[in-house]
């Protein structure tokens, strides 16, 4: 098999997006954190969390506006490493910052609608990780695993909605958030209808 | 000819053709590798929020009475036991870095590292405050003659922030109860409201209307009366710095955090009760009375436990911060769960 065209993209992107985590490290043991460690890790961390997410969300946008193939062969990746994140701000949460006090975490996930919404995309992201392999696509055939990893979209949603609803007074970095990824789905969604009619088109009796 | 003299190289070091146009290769593609990761972690580090370092803090103006405010206390100044008072915790006290490098103060920012970074642009001299409203005899008053008429004394108290962390802190201040009697509230007055600043040259985060300016805050009267309201001059035995409300900000301790007002111009008796920021900003999230009540979640958050700073593991949030004894007296028949 020929070797891939730009053997070097994806071990760059790996390198370049796990880099915020060992400087969050790095800082970490130095006591470069400020006073309250606990929340700039979980900020961080859930901020990497959506930045991957949407990222991984521009790559077939981008395939439909420049014909760019590259994006797609980083997407799994890109979305592997938004569950990575989104998984360590979550054990940030529930073991550092909670203690790993079961009553306080359930009690917070069934009474905020604030953490329930951060909840539930990460548990959308469990099947989409555990199926992300070319073994699992094989196995479920790709219109099962297509449709399968289309809860990245609602996953995306709650997660935007979280950010939203985590911030105290100032929206703008959120709303930020929320307008691009309300771009890359309407991008989707043009293509979608597009695609519709034309094999309307194609189907119709002459 | 000459080329003839030349030195040959051994054939050992000579490198056959494919393995040299590999290298070329590998060494642009490294180079390729090297780019493209750091512009990825170039593009994540632009995204992510900035923090100050406590080093790159810039000195408080060195306007007069403001003097010293960003160095740390003396050793000895610390270490000298100091015999508690009545209301005094002898609870370890937060280090004045942080208690001086992370708090809110949305006129200068709305990061915690803001108001350290951008409130030196405040002057706390010459700085009066008029007392006025409800009272017999209005003034306005220079704040170092304020201070000449009630020496400032030292509380250490907790505070606790609305957004479940929380810090003990020596300050130095004047009973806001002494004030308002000098000023004899008539028999109309109920309330009294507080206001901050209004100045976007000296607060430049006024410049966005993130919040009503000014910042106005409120407390009812016999709260206000109450011996374990402060009005604060000083931490740690310096005078106050800007970032945490210079020359003049309340300290309720058995509120949450945001009634603190900070650097206040004006105190103001009133009939009826003030519609304070916050309040009028979320009122179901931050009530008229906030006081620390760990039976009373935030919309968004528990209560019923917080993270002293400085410490790894939470603890239990108090009734009324710990001041329950003193205070619960003064809501007695009041729903506290409608009375948030």
């Amino acid at each position: 098999m020929a070797s891939p065209p730009f053997p070097w993209l994806k071990p760059a992107v790996l390198a370049g997006g796990l880099s915020p985590l060992a400087l969050l490290l790095v800082q970490g043991l130095q006591g470069e954190l400020g006073p309250n460690v606990i929340e700039v890790v979980l900020n961080q961390t859930g901020l990497l969390a959506l930045v991957f997410l949407l990222v991984s969300l521009a790559c077939t946008p981008l395939k439909l506006l420049f014909a760019w193939t590259w994006p797609l062969r980083l997407r799994k990746m890109l979305g592997l490493m938004a569950f990575t994140y989104a998984v360590l701000h979550f054990l940030t949460y529930a073991v550092v910052d909670q203690g790993l006090a079961l009553g306080r975490i359930f009690q917070d996930i069934t009474e905020r609608s604030f953490i329930a919404v951060g909840f539930i995309a990460l548990m959308l992201l469990v099947p989409l990780a555990l199926t992300s392999t070319n073994a699992s696509v094989r196995r479920l055939g790709f219109p099962t695993w297509q449709r399968l990893h289309r809860l990245v979209y609602v996953a995306a949603v709650l997660g935007v909605v979280h950010f939203v609803w985590r911030v105290k007074k100032d929206l703008t970095q959120p709303l930020i958030f929320a307008a691009v990824l309300a771009l890359l789905l309407g991008i989707r969604a043009v293509e979608a209808v597009r695609k519709r009619r034309r094999t309307r088109a194609a189907t119709r009796p002459a | 000819m000459s080329d003839k003299k030349a030195p040959q190289p051994p054939e050992s070091e000579v490198t056959p053709e494919t393995l040299y146009r590999r290298r070329r290769e590998f060494i642009k593609n490294a180079g390729l590798f090297l780019g493209t990761a750091a512009v990825v972690s170039g593009g994540l580090y632009l995204l992510s929020p900035k923090r100050t370092r406590p080093g790159e803090t810039p000195p408080p103006s060195g306007s007069e009475g403001n003097q010293g405010a960003a160095e740390p206390p003396a050793a000895e100044a610390q270490a000298a036991p100091k015999s508690l008072g009545p209301y005094d915790t002898d609870e370890a006290q937060t280090p004045y870095k942080d208690v001086t490098s992370y708090n809110n103060f949305y006129e200068f920012g709305l990061d915690k590292g803001d108001p350290a970074q951008n409130a030196h642009t405040l002057k706390p001299r010459p700085w009066t405050v008029v007392v006025d409203g409800e009272v017999n005899k209005p003034q306005t008053v220079d704040i170092d003659q304020l201070t000449s008429w009630f020496p400032p004394e030292e509380r250490i108290y907790r505070m606790r922030c609305v957004e479940a962390w929380s810090m003990v802190i020596p300050w130095l201040g004047i009973p806001l109860g002494e004030l308002i009697k000098r000023v004899e509230p008539t028999s109309r007055a109920k309330y009294v409201a507080f206001t901050t600043l209004e100045d976007p040259e000296q607060m430049p985060g006024q410049k966005r209307r993130v919040l009503d300016w000014p910042y106005v805050e409120g407390l009812r009267l016999d709260e206000a009366l109450h011996p374990l309201a402060l009005l604060a001059t000083g931490l740690y035995g310096k005078a106050l710095p800007p970032q945490n409300g210079a020359p003049l900000r309340l300290v309720v301790p058995w509120k949450y955090g945001f009634k603190g007002i900070k650097s206040i111009v004006r105190i103001t008796l009133t009939e009826r009760q003030p519609p304070t920021t916050w309040n009028l900003a979320a009122s179901n999230e931050y009530g008229f009375y906030a006081n620390v009540n760990p039976a009373v979640d935030h919309p968004r958050w528990s209560q019923a436990t917080e993270r002293r700073i400085g410490e790894f593991r939470r603890r239990p949030t108090l009734p009324f911060n710990g001041y329950a004894e003193q205070v619960a007296s003064l809501y007695a028949g009041l729903d506290l769960r409608e009375n948030y």
